[in-house]
């Protein structure tokens, strides 16, 4: 019994999405706090790099890689391939680093972490306290017959959190625990000053630093972030996750996110962020580079839900970030889920490098654009190595005005033979005044690999609509239910948390779609 | 029950009449057919009734159990207690039938006030109905509709009609896509569901579903309009006649 209503809420919309929808007003995380908070001087310079990375007491290799990022941005020019139009940013009129003043001297412990930010945490429900999280509703118990099909887990179980407020790392939790298994998860900083050596050998490694202009700027400003090392043979004990938090004004966010799984490791983690609402535009130019070894398997889900502006397209966050995975060793596998719902514009693709034998990506997308937003995101499967597989689900739903791309690569290379590669681009129009777009590109450069693509559009049809309504459901509850339907092979790749969280997700942001 | 009165409608698209007055009265716990050659409203005056868009009363009214209903949204009308089981049931990609299900349910209890229904007593409710509609756990977990066989599709129609306990019944074109079987499984899913209150408006080309759904009264409609009622004898004379004697008699 217990198993098949849990079944019920993954299946689709429920009752408690429903709640969501009808309780919480479109934009739910829009609010501030107030803290006094410290600020790097406007602008960008050599001196801001330095002051970044002093504040941060970084060694001084790190402040040289960072200067040697710096020289080479200045060269480069912002990209404009992508299918979004905005007005230029300049980039003299922003900070590069805030911080909330509380966090000068760093906290030893949570407890020691000002009360405002541990409440701005609690007000978003990520539990920085360290405490068990139940998945699902109730009925923990007889979690073993739940239906298997579905890939989900009833159990209570734990959640590590990397807190990431502004440009700082406000607190990490369950660290001691984790340690016990090996596992390091802490702030970027933290990794640089503590584990230098891994930091080394692996930051930059997947994401060169002359990458493309954002990864450029990313790699000399950025402030925090997470860093992951999961021993050869350890299969990590809970999910890890950092939620991105950005609060101060007129700040960009740039974040770093090294992840490393040793022979034969697993780790699955996950990324939210949330933003106040504000009428100017503020820029999240993020990097994550993830090292996968031998027969180790990493899973990284992402919840964006920055602030995509207003209904008329004011402020809102530009995400422009990189994300990338090399599946360094053979049978290694990479897993990227995301549910993109905010953000005034997003250019994302997180990839695959498919380097180890039989290796293996998947990246299993769900884009929402309202309103006035845009996204261009999809991934790039770049197959290297034998036997090699991808596998490639993006859903992308538009309404409002808004303009949604999926835009992805599949290479095969020469010696990727015998490699496969399946993606499917469903798109979903709600409306007649947005835009959905399908840009793939394909190479194949050896004569046995199998490269498969298969896009679909298509409308939320009157039909649907008025079937939904006769039976007594209001036209966003219609909407909603549709719209995951269309997204479920997707939501069913997240962990049960997020599949939760981006149901609600999906029919928040598409409230005011219809009528 | 439901109460038509000289209901005009056109397409809102075309200047296009299709009802010209339709006056039509369903008592409680009684089953009335409509019968009618191709293109003579039948499907029209059903949807009109549920609240599809496209279509424009210019005349007269229909109210359930004394309310107006052509003034309230669909899924409002839902609640007050009509439903209806389409032609050409609609396919939802991706969403469990139990979702579905649960999902319309609820949103009719709250509308009407009353307290949502828990999962376990939803399912329990279910898995009974389902069962004397010969529908499998499996059915209940697929995608609505999708992949479903033409009688799969209507047992679930009626499916839904048993959960959702409406007041007003339209079955429109139920028996169409169906063979013998298929219908007399369909057709006991009806009957079983008269308890001298609920009431059904039964829209059908052929005769033989009332074969198994016996009526009270009998319609032929024609032209936008209601031209001879009559008891279930009316029905057999089609039946044997056709439809082009009856024309020429009110002609």
């Amino acid at each position: 019994m217990v198993a098949l209503d849990r079944t019920e809420v993954k299946e689709g919309v429920d009752k408690e999405t429903v709640d969501a929808v009808l309780e919480v007003g479109t934009y739910k995380h829009g609010w501030e706090t107030d803290i006094e908070t410290e600020y790097a001087p406007k602008g960008l310079s050599e001196d801001i790099v330095r002051l970044i990375s002093e504040k941060n007491g970084e060694p001084e290799w790190m402040t040289d890689w960072r200067l040697a990022a710096y020289e080479r941005w200045l060269q480069m020019k912002e990209p404009d391939w992508a299918m979004v139009e905005y007005p230029e940013i300049n980039f003299q009129n922003q900070y590069y680093y805030a911080r909330p003043k509380s966090m000068d001297q760093k906290p030893k412990s949570l407890d020691e972490v000002d009360p405002k930010l541990l409440e701005t945490y609690e007000k978003l429900g990520i539990p920085l306290k360290e405490q068990m999280i139940l998945a699902g509703v109730e009925g923990v118990e007889g979690a073993e017959d739940a239906a298997p099909a579905d890939g989900a887990q009833a159990q209570g179980r734990k959640v590590a959190v990397d807190a990431v407020f502004d440009s700082v790392s406000v607190g990490t939790t369950f660290q001691a625990e984790l340690k016990r298994a090996g596992v390091i998860f802490c702030s970027i900083s933290e990794a640089i000053r503590e584990h230098p050596e891994l930091v080394k050998k692996y930051l930059g490694s997947v994401v060169p630093v002359s990458d493309n202009f954002y990864a450029t700027l990313n790699s000399a400003v950025f402030s925090d972030g997470s860093f992951v090392y999961v021993p050869p043979g350890v299969r990590c004990p809970m999910e890890l996750s950092t939620y991105f938090r950005i609060n101060a004004e007129n700040t960009g966010q740039f974040e770093r996110t090294l992840i490393i799984a040793d022979k034969g490791a697993y780790v699955s983690y996950l990324e939210g962020c949330t933003a106040p609402k504000r009428d100017v535009a503020q820029l999240h130019a993020a990097v994550v580079e993830i090292i996968i070894e031998e027969d180790a398997e990493v899973k990284y889900s992402t919840v964006q839900n920055w602030f995509p502006g207003d209904e008329n397209g004011k402020g809102g966050i530009y995400n422009f970030v990189t994300k990338r995975a090399d599946c360094r060793g053979d049978r290694a596998k990479c897993m990227w889920t995301q549910v993109e719902t905010g953000s005034a514009v997003t250019w994302k693709y997180p990839s695959c490098i498919l380097r180890g034998e039989a290796s293996q990506g998947e990246f299993y997308s769900i884009a929402i654009t309202n309103n006035w937003q845009q996204a261009d995101t999809g991934t790039k499967m770049i197959h290297l190595g034998r036997n090699t597989r991808s596998r490639i689900v993006s859903k992308g739903i538009s309404a409002g005005h808004a303009q949604n791309t999926y835009r992805g690569l599949v290479s095969m290379h020469p010696k990727a033979r015998d490699s496969r590669n399946y993606t499917q681009c469903d798109s979903l129009l709600i409306g007649d005044k947005c835009g959905a777009h399908t840009v793939p590109y394909i190479e194949v450069k050896n004569n046995s690999s199998r490269v498969e693509h298969e896009a679909t559009t298509s409308k939320v049809d009157e039909d649907q609509m008025f079937y939904c309504r006769q039976r007594g459901m209001d036209e966003e509850e219609a909407v909603a239910l549709v719209v995951n339907g269309f997204c479920k092979d997707v939501l069913q790749a997240l962990p049960m948390e997020f599949a939760m969280e981006a149901q609600q997700l999906v029919a928040i942001s598409l409230e005011g779609s219809v009528g | 029950m439901l109460e038509i009165n000289n209901l005009h409608v056109d397409l809102e698209d075309e200047d296009k009449t299709i009802l010209k007055g339709v006056t039509l009265s369903v008592e409680p716990g009684s089953v009335h057919a409509i019968m009618g050659p191709n293109g003579s409203g039948k499907s029209t005056l059903s949807y009109v009734l549920a609240g599809r868009d496209g279509y424009k009363v210019t005349q007269g009214g229909a109210t359930l159990e004394g309310r107006d209903i052509l003034d309230m949204e669909t899924e409002e009308r839902a609640a007050a207690g009509l439903f209806l089981a389409f032609q050409y049931p609609v396919e939802i990609p991706g969403v469990g039938n139990m979702t579905f299900l649960r999902t319309a349910l609820n949103s009719q209890r709250k509308a009407r006030g009353e307290k949502e229904m828990s999962a376990t007593d939803f399912l329990k409710m279910v898995r009974e109905k389902a069962r004397t509609l010969k529908i499998d756990a499996d059915m209940l977990k697929r995608p609505v509709n999708v992949g479903f066989s033409g009688g799969e599709k209507k047992r679930n129609e009626i499916l839904q009609m048993a959960v959702l306990e409406p007041q007003m019944c339209i079955l429109d074109e139920t028996d169409s896509g169906l063979d013998v079987d298929a219908m007399k499984l369909v057709a006991d899913g009806v009957n079983a569901l008269r308890d001298g209150k609920r009431a059904f408006l039964v829209i059908t080309h052929y005769q033989r579903l009332l074969n198994h759904i016996k009526p009270d009264v009998v319609h032929i409609m024609a032209n936008g309009r209601i031209i001879k009622t009559g008891g279930p004898e009316l029905a057999l004379e089609v039946e044997e006649n056709g439809y082009a004697d009856i024309l020429e008699e009110v002609a």
